[in-house]
């Protein structure tokens, strides 16, 4: 099966430098890692007002790279036309969209974050949604988005039939979500490893316990984290867990399209 | 037995923590293992925050941690080595604490955060480390620009400022991926030619370890886990891909430590990098 990263981007960073967040580093370190692909956003998106112009140029920057990247487009739920992004997303063969309400001052009861489930929905495009980029300590002063919380994405759940992956969650709020829908709530809800705690305190073990491997995905945070951890912290799950098999991320974009509804 | 992630090239981790649980103890060995690591030099926080809290632990719990801590070590003292946790809050306590630790085995001294580390009430404890060859491990929050709760502020300027006025002392500079500034710690400290950076922490910016190396070269980086060992393997593989000599990567998996902690402190550890020589 192939390895595919979920969770990662090009471009460069608003707070700091990140050294070559360009899609041909990203394809070699991919290669490397023995990642067979990866779903692509566009970092500076994140904190544009109009994604399109960063899809566009995602999308002329990966052509070089299909199929391993695959571009992943920014959505914007408050925007003008903003069915079109999506639209524009399923015509271009996009497996997930990316959206960032934390960024863009979306509580959890806007009616906007509604819409984007809907939408994605409808479409059978997989959304990622981004916990956090850097840890909270290590913040510009003036970068004061907060991390994404457990009722955006209960929200989500609950309201819409979008099928969701979070990246960079914490185990809290893997759980907080979980156990906070029901059975078949969470069966649309996918959790990225990348930011999950291998040994000694094995967080990533117990949400394999209690959570299910088939709810976790793998995902590497490039260009802001080293794509080595994930696959440490799987190599060093104890030996009852030793070769754990996660989601397949074709699996999760499978269940997204054939769950379309129109 | 299956060969170790890491490789089987001696590996020092010199920023470990044990007394938590028995099952994050045992979990911490056997990923050790996994991992390749040939020696923890760990210390016990007090009570872990259960009788006073963790960065200000009272005198009484800082004492009973130690001693937790010397019993592990004990068990196991070529694989574990103990660091003396002291608050230097409570002076007289504090040289009674090194003291014992030095009297129990302790290598190296370890201060949390119950007191910003330029602070006078410092020396002391830093005059015992220099007469005792001691190295000095001080949590730090890079680039602290405001107080936050649970901890007193100090970040790698503060330690440098403590370390020029001790300079016979070696002084780590704990997990530059702790959280906060790391761009700032690294520049901040590197004029002080007595503090080196463990690389612990659950931080795997990528960058991090460039500007390390760029800013304080090989020979003051220390490989270190604290409580991820996950990111500690990831930072190992990702020195690998840098490509660095081997010799350097030899200095920041053991040989620094070494170097900067008491002579026979890691005899183990030597005898594992003879065998493999």
């Amino acid at each position: 099966m192939t390895l595919v990263d979920v969770h990662c981007w090009i471009g460069g960073y608003p707070w700091r430098h990140v050294p070559h967040p360009e899609p041909a580093i990203l394809r070699r370190v991919i290669e490397r890692e023995g990642i067979g692909e990866a779903w692509v956003g566009h970092l500076p998106s994140a904190w544009w007002r109009d994604p399109v112009h960063g899809n566009t140029a995602l999308a002329e920057a990966l052509t070089a790279h299909a199929p391993v990247l695959r571009a992943v487009p920014t959505v914007r739920p408050d925007w003008p036309r903003f069915a079109d992004q999506v639209d524009a997303a399923l015509r271009a063969g996009a497996p997930a969209v990316r959206a960032y309400p934390m960024q863009l001052g979306l509580g959890a009861d806007h009616p906007a974050l509604l819409e984007l489930g809907h939408r994605c929905a409808a479409a059978g495009l997989v959304l990622i949604l981004t916990t956090r980029f850097e840890d909270a300590r290590q913040r510009h002063p003036i970068d004061g988005a907060p991390d994404l919380t457990a009722a955006h994405v209960r929200a989500l759940a609950r309201g819409t039939a979008a099928h969701v992956v979070v990246a960079a969650p914490s185990r809290v709020l893997v759980e907080e979500v979980h156990w906070g829908c029901t059975p078949a709530e969470r069966e649309r809800l996918w959790w990225d490893i990348s930011w999950l705690w291998g040994p000694p305190e094995d967080e990533l073990a117990h949400l394999i316990r209690t959570v299910g491997a088939e709810r976790l995905v793998f995902g590497t945070g490039w260009p802001l984290r080293l794509t080595q951890v994930p696959r440490a912290n799987l190599d060093l799950l104890p030996p009852d867990l030793s070769g754990v098999g996660l989601a397949a991320a074709s699996e999760i974009e499978r269940r997204a399209r054939g769950a379309a509804t129109r | 037995m299956t060969t170790p992630l890491a490789g089987t090239a001696p590996l020092i981790d010199v920023h470990a923590h044990f007394g938590r649980s028995f099952d994050t103890d045992r979990r911490r060995l056997e990923a050790g293992d996994r991992i390749g690591i040939s020696c923890h030099v760990a210390s016990i926080l007090g009570t872990w925050g259960t009788a006073s809290p963790t960065y200000f632990a009272s005198p009484d719990d800082v004492t009973g941690g130690n001693t937790s801590m010397y019993h592990i070590a004990d068990h196991d003292p070529g694989r574990i080595r103990a660091y003396i946790h002291v608050n230097p809050n409570y002076p007289a306590h504090a040289l009674a604490e090194l003291e014992r630790g030095i009297a129990r085995g302790g290598i190296g001294v370890k201060l949390a955060a119950a007191r910003r580390c330029d602070d006078p009430l410092l020396d002391p404890v830093c005059e015992f480390a220099a007469a005792h060859h001691l190295p000095v491990l001080h949590h730090l929050w890079q680039h602290r620009t405001r107080h936050w709760p649970g901890q007193d502020i100090s970040d790698a300027a503060d330690l440098a400022r403590l370390a020029a006025r001790h300079p016979t002392v070696s002084f780590i500079a704990a997990h530059i991926s702790g959280g906060g500034d790391w761009q700032h710690s690294l520049p901040a400290a590197a004029g002080a030619p007595n503090v080196c950076f463990d690389l612990s922490g659950s931080g795997c910016d990528r960058g991090m370890l460039d500007d390390g190396l760029q800013w304080l070269g090989p020979r003051r980086l220390l490989w270190a886990a604290d409580v991820t060992l996950c990111t500690g393997l990831a930072k190992l593989r990702a020195l690998d891909v840098i490509g660095l000599p081997p010799g350097d990567l030899a200095d920041i998996r053991w040989r620094n430590a070494v170097r900067i902690f008491p002579p026979g402190a890691f005899a183990a550890t030597a005898a594992i990098a003879r065998e493999g020589a």
